[in-house]
């Protein structure tokens, strides 16, 4: 290791600062602490953008990568994902300010744990050794074990808390386990040694078992069946910001490691895991979007839902290819934006007099706040995949790569998987324009009010004009699909 | 700009100048607002048929053409340009549109703002279906048009709206996400395969040109073409509807307002005709051969089931909407008949069906706001109360069962005699349908019309009014124009029809060196009538 690796970690070293700075902000006054927290975290979400952008022009003049020993890596695929990140964490906590100022808890805290989960996520994002894809993934999960039970006198949040973790806890376990076995047979923890070392293996149980181990605690944390017990529970009683980071960023960053474990470590086995995934894909597909139909309450029915997505994104990882990985890229991104802009509006709905968390309480929203209504209409359509909204680029792209890898069953249960939700998320839009509601007045804050913008405008604009971000997710991507692509044909 | 943009953007530029100059509760600006819109796209698509030329042959054939790179890195291309039955089918949904929108002026009282938006909305969707050369686009545009369609059923439908909206939505729905899967395997076998299937591409440039389909989709395996096609079928068969996708369609029909019905019969189930005429057919010529047998067995059923439903029907709106799965049963048996014939039939019927079924469910809806009902049991000697409406009533009952000099038969003669040329079994069952077609509509007549007039609630009825006979005297002149004179019709469509056929069965014309006339038809029509 040399100093000068040091410029690889740059923007998580500032991030570090920035989060232990908010941890101890109240020896400047407790009521200063408070009300300023939400801007010293933009703050610090800004800078480490920053900080990001240059050092990921300095890694390019420098066209070495990776770093520490290998251990980690500033490529294109990582900076995507952490930009990303970035960018929905701060949403996040512009959707928390009004949740927590109606609340006794402390603010410094909470944006504190969220930039060290921020901080858990850049760190899997950039792993390429199984260790360090670990501890950033246990950071993350630990920072939101404590968030979703964060309100600490609520029944219902500590019970989603203490199902988290338990259950997380055991999930951890398992994916360690696997790792341990995985360098058992592979004698090394480094993706690319892995993958060098698999070139020359052939099945083995020992190895196979790793291998799916690794998996099981990857699918429990991106909430695939039959790992996905605990998601309504916990989207549930999880206060709704970070119900909204649960569904939102958590997800997008285990994708990004279930992408790079999988693509640049195993892509030589995959004919013996791909069509164990594709169950699982096709098992969450079915089960979460099935479940959704019957739910009355809008924070289980969107738990349900994000189960389904989940299985559509594991149609990414099955395909193994370059149209694969950009679709996960894509996809990724076009469903944070259309899933923040939902929690938004749910957000919207809680903070005067209604719950906010029952179907019906949409009642009539169009009267109320026609545009709301109008940007839960778009946000719904793009995680149906309904052109122009820029879902139907997500999902065209994963049924694309289901179909050139040769998926044809499961790019079928997929699309009509995708039919059928559009039937529970259209009871939103049944509330909200076909039913008549109170009338009430409903005031929303200028924060909810950009954050839902922003969402909607990515939304409408790369439906129309996916040019930019598909070529972003290509150049991307690039390193990484060009190692499935070693993948022999014969193997596959 | 391109012409085609124009007739295709110009409500939706109407729809946001509605939205944002125009007062909610100024439901008179907003009704003029629609109406200017709607009658300015109209004249611009007028446009089109003037400066159409129907002897284009080859890339001529596609006219208006306007071409720009969309998403360049996936092969995805703005691509519009129309053939005839583009232009037919696009002029009857301006046309549609306008009387749609006059149609609803005194029937939608609530929120008529977002009404008039959404039918804008879904006008802009429908024109850019028939104007799409890209199947990318294709798609776009035919998934946009779902969602103003199930509002309009949804808000402003019958008492079982919600149901008919979602069902309406699903089963499209469904449908077209499994054409989606035809078209990204028609994409891949045009680049690179699907090498884990042991498919092997052609290694074209990706592209999701229909034109470039049409080329390269006899070079499909024919096993593989049987399951694109299985794809479109499903896509395209439930939006006709065909026999057993047809359970939407009654739902839909009942419970959306009158004009939603209009739209719903007169452009969107051709939708579905178009889909096989412009795609399925010609890209995937050895599929069709081997489904046909299936799609003509459940034509007949569909055209025979429909009419016998229709016969034992209370609800008058429900007997229309089940005499389309009888019609479109016929445009479907004579598109696979697969000879010029027949599908120039199959053509002008899909025209001829918008024009009768459309002016059958406004005079439905005219009667419905009067009465509130549209039980035929509480009708019966009308004729002396409304004889203005009793008489176009009958001319539009005429042409929709296939009364010579009026369009229907032209359709309906120019199909038999394309399906007689195939087997004298599908005319046989055929004709059997233009039989109780004629029996259901004669009777829905003979019991809403004459008879004496006892219910009391009939008897201070009004007769139709100034606005009313302005949105049904158009199509009143058209169902007499295409039935005296097809000829102009038949031309417009005459080189697409060829087009698909030499594509379907490349050695169709190598057997059958006679070339038909170019409008036949009426003639043969009036002289078979007379013995």
């Amino acid at each position: 290791m040399k100093w000068s690796d040091a410029v690889f970690m740059l923007p998580e070293i500032v991030l570090t600062i920035g989060a232990s700075l908010l941890l101890v902000a109240p020896v400047l006054g407790k009521g200063w602490a408070q009300r300023w927290a939400k801007w010293v975290m933009l703050g610090v979400l800004a800078v480490t953008a920053i900080t990001l952008v240059i050092c990921s022009n300095a890694v390019v003049n420098l066209t070495q990568t990776r770093g520490f020993g290998q251990m980690f890596a500033l490529d294109a695929f990582s900076i995507f994902f952490k930009l990303l990140f970035i960018v929905v964490i701060a949403m996040i906590a512009l959707l928390s300010e009004d949740f927590l100022r109606e609340s006794r808890y402390s603010t410094w805290e909470y944006y504190s744990l969220m930039a060290f989960a921020l901080l858990g996520m850049m760190f899997m994002a950039s792993g390429v050794h199984l260790i360090s894809i670990y501890i950033g993934l246990e950071l993350m999960s630990l920072s939101s074990y404590i968030l979703a039970g964060y309100f600490k006198d609520e029944q219902k949040s500590t019970e989603a808390a203490m199902k988290y973790f338990v259950l997380g806890a055991v999930s951890s376990a398992i994916l360690l386990y696997g790792i341990s076995l995985i360098y058992g047979v592979c004698g090394s923890l480094n993706l690319l040694d892995i993958d060098k070392a698999m070139s020359t293996l052939i099945t083995n149980d020992a190895l196979m078992i790793g291998i799916m181990m690794l998996g099981a605690g990857l699918c429990f944390k991106v909430a695939a069946v039959p790992f996905h017990v605990w998601t309504p529970d916990v989207y549930e009683g999880a206060p709704t910001p970070i119900t909204a980071f649960l569904s939102t960023a958590s997800k997008a960053a285990a994708f990004a490691i279930f992408a790079r474990i999988f693509y640049v470590g195993l892509h030589h086995f995959s004919l013996d895991w791909s069509n164990i995934l594709a169950t699982v894909a096709a098992l969450s597909m079915i089960v979460g979007n099935l479940a959704a139909i019957t739910q009355d309450n809008i924070k289980r029915m969107l738990a349900y839902s994000s189960i389904g997505h989940a299985g559509y994104a594991l149609l990414g990882i099955i395909s193994l290819s370059s149209w694969g990985i950009q679709a996960v890229l894509i996809y990724t991104l076009v469903y944070l934006f259309a899933n923040t802009g939902i929690w938004a509006t749910v957000m919207m709905m809680r903070r005067h007099t209604y719950a906010g968390e029952q179907v019906n309480d949409f009642d009539g929203l169009h009267k109320r706040a026609p545009l709301w209504a109008f940007a839960m209409v778009i946000f719904l359509l793009s995680l149906g995949g309904i052109p122009p909204t820029a879902g139907f680029i997500g999902k065209y792209y994963l049924f694309a790569a289901a179909v050139q890898a040769g998926f044809g069953w499961l790019a079928i249960i997929a699309v009509l998987m995708s039919a059928v939700s559009m039937f529970f998320y259209f009871r939103i839009v049944v509330a909200m324009y076909l039913r008549d509601g109170v009338e009430a007045d409903v005031s929303s804050s200028g924060a909810l009010k950009f954050v839902a913008a922003v969402c909607l405008i990515v939304t409408l604009v790369l439906g129309v004009l996916p040019t930019p971000l598909i070529n972003q997710a290509v150049s991307s991507s690039g390193w990484i699909a060009m190692r499935a692509a070693m993948t022999p044909d014969a193997r596959r | 700009m391109g012409i085609l943009n124009i007739v295709t953007y110009i409500p939706l530029l109407g729809a946001v100048i509605i939205l944002f100059f125009v007062g909610r509760e100024n439901g008179r600006a907003i009704r003029l607002m629609a109406t200017a819109v709607a009658v300015i796209d109209f004249l611009a698509s007028l446009y089109l048929w003037f400066n159409f030329d129907p002897h284009g042959k080859g890339a001529a054939m596609w006219q208006f053409r306007w071409t720009i790179d969309w998403i360049p890195s996936l092969g995805v291309k703005y691509d519009f340009g129309i053939d005839g039955i583009s232009l037919l089918l696009i002029l009857l949904t301006t046309l549609m549109g306008v009387i749609a929108i006059v149609s609803s002026f005194t029937a939608i009282t609530v929120r008529q703002k977002e009404y008039y938006i959404l039918l804008l909305l879904l006008q802009t969707g429908m024109i850019g279906t028939f104007c799409a050369l890209d199947f990318f686009l294709f798609y776009v545009f035919w998934e946009v048009m779902l969602v103003p369609m199930y509002f309009i059923i949804g808000i402003w439908g019958g008492p079982r709206r919600l149901y008919a909206a979602i069902k309406f939505f699903l089963y499209t729905l469904a449908g077209s996400v499994l054409m989606l899967l035809s078209i990204l395997a028609l994409y891949f076998y045009n680049d690179g395969g699907i090498p884990f299937l042991h498919i092997k591409g052609l290694g074209n440039p990706m592209t999701f040109s229909v034109l470039q389909y049409h080329n390269i989709g006899h070079l499909i395996p024919p096993s593989l073409q049987v399951w694109i096609f299985a794809g479109f079928f499903f896509g395209f068969a439930i939006k006709v509807p065909m026999f057993p996708f047809h359970t939407w369609l009654p739902d839909a029909h009942v419970e959306a307002p009158t004009a939603g019905s209009v739209i719903l019969a007169a452009v969107l189930l051709k939708m579905g005709t178009y889909g096989f005429v412009r795609f399925a057919l010609p890209i995937l010529p050895d599929a069709t051969q081997q489904w046909l047998p299936w799609i003509v067995g459940l034509s007949i059923i569909g055209i025979v089931y429909g009419a016998l439903v229709s016969l034992v029907q209370k609800d008058m709106k429900k007997l229309v909407a089940y005499s389309s799965v009888s019609h479109l049963g016929f445009v479907m048996l004579g598109m696979f008949a697969l000879n010029p014939m027949g599908i120039k039939g199959s053509v002008l019927q899909m025209i001829n069906h918008g024009i009768s079924t459309g002016a059958l469910f406004l005079l439905v809806g005219i009667i419905y706001e009067r009465r509130h009902t549209r039980l035929i049991s509480e009708y019966g000697g009308l004729a002396k109360q409304m004889p203005t409406y009793a008489t176009l009533f009958l001319i539009a009952a005429l042409s929709s069962m296939g009364l010579p000099a009026l369009n229907g038969f032209i359709g309906e003669f120019t199909i038999l005699l394309g399906a007689a040329n195939r087997s004298m079994v599908w005319a046989g069952f055929a004709a059997l349908g233009i039989v109780l077609g004629a029996a259901y509509l004669l009777w829905l007549y003979q019991r809403v019309f004459w008879g004496p007039l006892d219910n009391p609630a009939n008897q201070h009825l009004l007769d139709v009014n100034r606005r009313e006979l302005i949105t049904l005297l158009p199509l009143i002149v058209l169902m007499v124009w295409i039935g005296i004179a097809p000829g102009v019709f038949f031309d417009i469509i005459e080189e697409p029809v060829n087009y698909v056929v030499r594509k379907v069965d490349p050695q169709y014309f190598d057997r059958q060196p006679v070339n038909y006339p170019a409008a036949p038809a009426a003639a043969h029509g009036e002289v078979a009538e007379a013995r």
